[in-house]
C-alpha cells in the first residue's frame, strides 16, 4: 500500500508528465489560454488515462508478453513488437467508446468535455503513460495508481499554466516573444518549480 | 513544377517551421535534445516516418472513407514507427535505450498526423513525400540547434567529442548544469522563437490587449 502511495506522489509531482517529460505539450500549449477550458481538458485526460493505462496493462500481460498466449496453445509466441500498434488502437477505441457512453448517459458532461475527447487520442501524455507502464513493468494495481495519478498531475500542470497565462496577457511583452515564446519560458519556470519536489520521498 | 517542389522543401525550414510556427511536435523536441547524437537520430526517425506516412496515405487517399480516416492514418503511422523502433533496437541499442518511450511517441507526434491530415489527403504521392521530408527537416533543424546549445554548454562536447575541456577533466570550462536539466529546453526554444521572429517580423503574433499610452494632463 505504501509503495502505491509513494508511486502516486512520484507520478503527480516528481515525474509530472507535462513538466518533466514534456508529454502532451502540443495540447498543453494550445489549450491553456483559459482556466475553464484547461480544467475541462485536464479532467478528460485524467479519465482517459485512468482507463487506458490499466487496459493496456491487461493487454500486455494477457496477450502480448512472451508466453502470454500459453492458454491458447501458443507457448513460444512473443508479440511484444506489436505493442505500439495495439496500445494506440486501444486508446483510440476507448476514447471513441467513452465519447458514445458520455453522449448517451451523461449529456451535460459530454457537452462540457465533448470537444476535447477526440484531441486526446493524439495526446502524447496518454500513449506516454502506457509506454512508461510497459517500460517500468508495473503490475495491475500499480498501473491503476499510475494512470490516475499521472493524469491528475497533467491536469494540475495545465490548470496552473492557464492561470498564469490569464494574467500574462495583460503584461507588456517584447514583440517577438509575444504568444508562443513567452509561453515556453513560463513553462520552463514552472518546470523548475516542479523540480523542487524531486527530493521528496514517502 | 521543379521550382514549386523546391519551395515545398525549403519553406518548412524557416518560413513555416513546424515547431516555432505551427506549434506541432513539441513534446519530443524538448525531451530528446540533451545530447546531439540522440537529437540527430530522432530527427532522422521523424523525417523518415513523416515522409513515408505522407506518401502512403497520399497513395490510398481516394480509398479512405472520411469517417474512419484517423484510424487508417494511425495504423499506417504506427506500422512505420514499429519499423523504426525495431531497426533502432537491432542496430543502435544504446541510443534506443536513451530515447526510451520517445520513439513510440512519434506515433502521436503532431507533425506526422498534421501533415497527413493537412497535406497528404489532398495532394499526389510525390508532393506529399517532399512535403513530409521538408517538415521532418524543419523539425530536425530546431532539434539540432537546441541539441548543439545544450550539449556544447551543458557538458562541453558535441556528438560526445570534447570541444570545451571541462574543469573536472582538468580543463578551463565550467559546464552549465542547468542546460542538462529539462527546463532549459523550454528556455532555449522560447529564445529561439524570439530570434526567429526578430529575423522574420511577419511571424509575430497579434497582442490580445494593446497597451495604450495615456497622456498626462
Amino acid at each position: 500500500m505504501e509503495g502505491l502511495l509513494s508511486l502516486a506522489v512520484k507520478a503527480i509531482f516528481v515525474e509530472n508528465l507535462a513538466l518533466s517529460f514534456f508529454l502532451g505539450m502540443c495540447t498543453f500549449i494550445a489549450v491553456s489560454k483559459k482556466i475553464s477550458t484547461a480544467i475541462g481538458l485536464g479532467i478528460s485526460v485524467m479519465i482517459v488515462q485512468s482507463i487506458t493505462v490499466p487496459a493496456n496493462n491487461l493487454i500486455l500481460t494477457h496477450l502480448l508478453s512472451p508466453g502470454a498466449l500459453a492458454w491458447a496453445g501458443f507457448e513460444e509466441v512473443d508479440l511484444t513488437f506489436l505493442g505500439l500498434i495495439s496500445y494506440i488502437g486501444v486508446i483510440a477505441a476507448l476514447v471513441q467508446i467513452l465519447e458514445m457512453v458520455l453522449d448517451k448517459y451523461f449529456p451535460p458532461l459530454y457537452n462540457a468535455l465533448g470537444v476535447f475527447l477526440p484531441l486526446i487520442t493524439v495526446n502524447c501524455a496518454i500513449l506516454g503513460g502506457s509506454l512508461f507502464m510497459v517500460e517500468r513493468g508495473y503490475d495491475f494495481a500499480e498501473s491503476v495508481t499510475y494512470g490516475v495519478s499521472s493524469g491528475f498531475g497533467w491536469a494540475l500542470a495545465i490548470t496552473a499554466m492557464a492561470g498564469v497565462r490569464e494574467k500574462l496577457k495583460y503584461s507588456d511583452i517584447p514583440d517577438g516573444l509575444q504568444g508562443l515564446g513567452i509561453t515556453f519560458i513560463t513553462a520552463g519556470l514552472m518546470a523548475m518549480a516542479f523540480m523542487s519536489f524531486s527530493g521528496v520521498k514517502l | 513544377m521543379a521550382q514549386k517542389r523546391r519551395e515545398m522543401l525549403i519553406d518548412p525550414l524557416v518560413d513555416n517551421n513546424p515547431i516555432t510556427l505551427q506549434v506541432l511536435g513539441i513534446c519530443s523536441a524538448l525531451a530528446v535534445t540533451s545530447s546531439l547524437q540522440v537529437a540527430f537520430v530522432m530527427s532522422i526517425a521523424v523525417t523518415f516516418v513523416t515522409a513515408f506516412s505522407s506518401m502512403f496515405i497520399s497513395i490510398i487517399r481516394n480509398h479512405i472513407p472520411g469517417s474512419i480516416r484517423i484510424i487508417v492514418q494511425m495504423v499506417i503511422i504506427a506500422s512505420l514507427v514499429i519499423l523504426v523502433d525495431q531497426v533502432l533496437k537491432a542496430y543502435a541499442f544504446e541510443i534506443s535505450k536513451t530515447l526510451s518511450v520517445f520513439v513510440g511517441l512519434i506515433i502521436t507526434n503532431c507533425i506526422v498526423m498534421g501533415r497527413a491530415e493537412a497535406f497528404a489527403m489532398k495532394n499526389p504521392p510525390l508532393d506529399s513525400f517532399i512535403d513530409g521530408v521538408g517538415n521532418g527537416l524543419g523539425y530536425g533543424l530546431i532539434l539540432m540547434l537546441v541539441g548543439i546549445i545544450r550539449e556544447l554548454f551543458g557538458s562541453g562536447s558535441l556528438f560526445g567529442i570534447t570541444i570545451l575541456e571541462t574543469v573536472n577533466n582538468g580543463g578551463w570550462y565550467v559546464p552549465n548544469g542547468l542546460l542538462l536539466l529539462p527546463p532549459s529546453a523550454f528556455f532555449i526554444i522560447g529564445l529561439l522563437i524570439w530570434a526567429f521572429r526578430a529575423w522574420k517580423p511577419e511571424q509575430v503574433e497579434e497582442r490580445e490587449f494593446k497597451i495604450q499610452n495615456v497622456e498626462a494632463h
